[in-house]
């Protein structure tokens, strides 16, 4: 089985009809990797909350997903207002949603808890008024593999 | 279908299937931290971003609460990537309870405290 991918994935703004696409895009092709159940949803998980942050605050970004043998790396860069406090970004139902993000059913404060809670590192760095950047690892071992068929 | 008076707007075909365990809630953040596949999801949101949330989630089945129909962009999207969707009359909590008094369970009892990072 040949696990090697890699592709930059770009994001406009504020474009809440294309959510989810890069997500669904990705693990389908993790799928087709043969990748386990629950990689693939953790995964999906963390892109799409990554998908749905660009839009709903950034101005655009670019998701960069490259997968290897060992892990899958996402990083989400964008351009936008940067988060003040990641501290309390980083707390389960802490939110800045405006009401538009909130009418599409996101903005529960559970972004950033939920991606961590589904990667095995997580790094989150953020500049006021320049953008914030996003390295979601999230390994994909062989017992993994195993324990979850 | 009968024991919520619903009617099958997506997916007729896939409807005779075992379902356990079901998630509530209007809040797409909530079902992606807490929704576990092969569940049903009961929600009162109609906009297409349930079905994606629903197919990244391997959700069963969506079953809109409140009488509520989706517009014709989410029925699209839901018959492309193949998740039935049905729709009640009943409120949110009555349709749950239904559910449950017909064994099936939520998919998380209760949110562990360790779940998340508190500071």
């Amino acid at each position: 089985m040949n696990l090697e991918y890699e592709n930059s994935f770009e994001i406009q703004g504020g474009n809440f009809q294309e959510a989810g696409d890069i997500s669904v895009f990705i693990k389908k092709k993790l799928q087709n990797l043969g990748v386990a159940r629950e990689i693939l949803r953790r995964v999906a998980i963390a892109v799409y909350e990554s998908e749905i942050n660009i839009i709903s605050y950034a101005s655009k970004g670019i998701i960069h997903i490259s997968i290897s043998p060992e892990s899958v790396v996402i990083d989400a860069e964008d351009e936008g207002p940067g988060i003040e406090n990641i501290e309390l970004a980083m707390r389960a139902g802490y939110s800045t949603a405006t009401d538009k993000i909130r009418e599409m059913g996101f903005g529960a404060g559970m972004g950033i808890p939920n991606i961590m809670n589904c990667s095995d590192k997580f790094t989150i760095t953020s500049e006021l008024n320049k953008g914030t950047h996003l390295t979601i690892i999230i390994n994909i071992s062989n017992n993994d593999a195993e324990k979850n068929r | 279908m009968d024991i919520l008076d619903a009617k099958c707007l997506v997916g007729r075909k896939r409807l005779n299937m075992e379902v356990g365990t079901a998630f509530s809630a209007d809040l797409l953040s909530d079902v992606l931290a807490f929704a576990k596949a092969g569940s049903l999801l009961l929600t009162g949101l109609t906009n297409p971003q349930i079905v994606r949330t629903a197919s990244i989630l391997d959700i069963a089945a969506i079953i809109l609460v409140r009488g509520k129909i989706a517009p014709d962009e989410t029925l699209r999207m839901a018959d492309e990537l193949d998740i039935p969707m049905l729709s009640t009359r009943y409120i949110l909590f009555e349709t749950s309870g239904r559910l449950f008094m017909h064994g099936i369970k939520g998919c998380v009892e209760k949110v562990g405290s360790d779940t998340y990072v508190t500071l």
